[in-house]
């Protein structure tokens, strides 16, 4: 195959440059000693992750996060894993409805379904309440803890099945000692990757949330929207900083470009 | 297989399904109709919702300019993120494609990373950038001669369509990559050897073929911009609004939810309609490639 010519590596760079600016200027900022929007030109400093202390409802706002993207994750998986079993398996009527049906989530703009579940938690009388909340994430990242489950139920080695069955396990003993650690990568796999998502959800997530329950990027977006300071680019830093952990961590058990490539034909 | 062995295997998909179906039919299809219902309701500063079906909401929408022009905004700013992504995204695949085993995955990584970093971040990161007259890339422009006097980003169709470009990039980047992976490597080499220049060679071999995974990012790239919420509200300011921030604004400002649901129905249905119509014109035009 031809090599780049410097055309080409020219572009690279300059397009290079244009993806990482807006990410990498947020984490400089967070650095800057000044007291406005600067970038720190004289030397870093702590100060604005330390002024996060001062605002509790960020680190409020923070846990929130984090026990909605675990939980719904995990509830997720909980539908998601038998699901994929039988889409991975068998060949029924319907089979390619329901799987069109359960990835739907992600053809359906996040407005939409934010307005969606608005209507419907209010009616229901738990509006703005976190079970609303896990329950709206359950739905927006089944589609991510479905596919990844799926893969790995569709390249599994079934002989070893087939072997357990004879050896006598049956129904739940199948599962838990054999079905279960095989498929164990996909599933660990689409825990994080669903994780992430309902880290990351503001649009639906904005429409749902009240004083309490608000998420960190709600609160972000909140704040942003009255001013933009330091404060929020130190509070964008530490979020850029937890997604990029998950982030190693997927690429070490499971391989980014393939989380990733499940996931670009996913809007079709 | 016995009969009742038979019989169970064939409820066993259902079975393992129906916790999942149930979930979604309780909280995915029930909520979406009753948003399409909403859109039929009465609304007023004082009587609060109405259960009634008329068709005020549709009318208004129909008839006041004020809404033709906020989805024709909406439209126009999700076709331009489309085509610079197409322009940029595509070429940097290829690029991308023919670089050596280490560069390739860490660059690829560095490019499709930002896919799961937050919107808001990344959104932040661009208000940061452009930031008024004394922007960085009003100054970077300026000092570099491009243009002589800053041009506004913030606030601005501009500045929303590159800072959306950039969050849409990775889908687009993917996509035509998904379609590079099928490419035949030995066809450039045939190409070549029967004489043609690199030009050429780009326009008559690999443009065609990676023509699909294109048109199939941009459909993904034009339906995420279309409702895209978080960077038009940032870039956009209250003033310049989008399909999705008019909504957002009717059910948390106005508190007109019927006239919401309304904007929010027209939006999925246009989207619906454009999303399946691009993929039936471009798997009729393309039937070889899917095969």
């Amino acid at each position: 195959m031809r090599r780049n010519g410097p055309l080409a590596l020219i572009f690279h760079t300059f397009f290079v440059i244009v993806m990482v600016a807006p990410i990498l200027v947020v984490c400089l900022v967070a650095f800057t000693p000044e007291g406005f929007l600067s970038l720190p030109t004289n030397g870093f400093s702590l100060r604005w992750f330390r002024t996060i202390a001062n605002y509790p409802e960020f680190i409020h706002a923070f846990w929130v996060s984090l026990g909605l993207g675990a939980l719904s994750s995990f509830v997720a998986l909980l539908f998601a894993v038998p699901a994929a079993l039988a889409i991975a398996r068998y060949r029924f009527r319907g089979r390619d409805a329901l799987a069109a049906l359960f990835l739907s989530p992600l053809m359906i703009p996040h407005v939409v379904l934010g307005i969606a579940f608005l209507r419907f938690f209010t009616s229901a009388g738990l509006g703005g309440s976190f079970a609303a909340l896990i329950i709206a994430h359950v739905i927006i990242v089944f589609p991510f803890a479905l596919r990844l489950t799926l893969a790995a139920a569709t390249g599994m080695d079934r002989t070893v099945e087939i072997a357990a069955v004879s050896l006598g396990a049956g129904g739940w003993t199948l599962f838990r000692r054999v079905t279960l650690p095989l498929i164990l990568p996909g599933v660990i796999s689409g825990w994080a990757l669903a994780f992430i998502q309902s880290f990351d959800d503001l649009t639906m997530t904005v429409f749902l949330a009240a004083p309490g329950t608000e998420t960190l990027p709600v609160r972000m977006f909140l704040y942003i929207q009255d001013n933009i300071d330091p404060l929020v680019t130190s509070v964008s830093a530490c979020v850029i900083a937890v997604t990029m952990t998950a982030l190693i961590l997927l690429d070490r058990f499971y391989g980014l470009d393939r989380v990733l490539a499940g996931k670009g034909d996913t809007g079709r | 297989m016995s009969a009742a062995a038979e019989e169970r295997r064939a409820r066993a998909p259902w079975a393992l399904t129906a916790p999942a179906l149930m979930l979604f039919v309780g909280v995915l299809l029930i909520p979406l109709a009753m948003t399409v219902m909403l859109s039929f309701h009465d609304w007023g500063q004082y009587k609060g919702i109405e259960p009634v079906f008329i068709l005020k909401n549709w009318h208004e929408i129909a008839t006041d300019p004020y809404y033709a022009e906020m989805f024709w905004r909406t439209f126009r700013i999700a076709m331009l993120t489309t085509l610079l992504t197409a322009l940029l995204g595509a070429p940097e695949a290829y690029i991308l494609n023919r670089m050596s085993g280490r560069w390739k995955s860490f660059f690829l990584l560095v490019i499709l990373g930002p896919l799961l970093i937050s919107v808001v971040a990344r959104t932040l990161g661009w208000a940061l950038l452009f930031g008024g007259n004394n922007g960085l890339v009003n100054k970077l422009l300026m000092s570099l001669g491009v243009i002589s006097s800053p041009i506004p980003f913030m606030f601005t169709e501009t500045g929303m369509v590159i800072a959306l470009a950039h969050v849409m990039m990775p889908f687009m980047v993917l996509s035509v990559w998904a379609a590079l992976q099928r490419l035949d490597p030995q066809i450039e080499n045939a190409a070549m050897s029967l004489g043609a220049g690199p030009a050429t060679i780009i326009r008559r071999i690999i443009m065609p073929q990676i023509m699909p995974g294109v048109l199939s990012g941009a459909i993904i790239v034009f339906s995420l911009s279309a409702s895209a919420f978080a960077t038009p509200a940032i870039i956009g300011g209250r003033r310049l609004k989008v399909a999705a921030t008019l909504a957002y604004d009717e059910f948390l400002n106005t508190l007109n939810w019927p006239l919401g649901a309304a904007v929010a129905t027209l939006l999925l249905v246009a989207l619906v309609l454009i999303v399946v119509g691009s993929n039936v014109l471009i798997e009729r035009r393309y039937a070889e490639v899917f095969r």
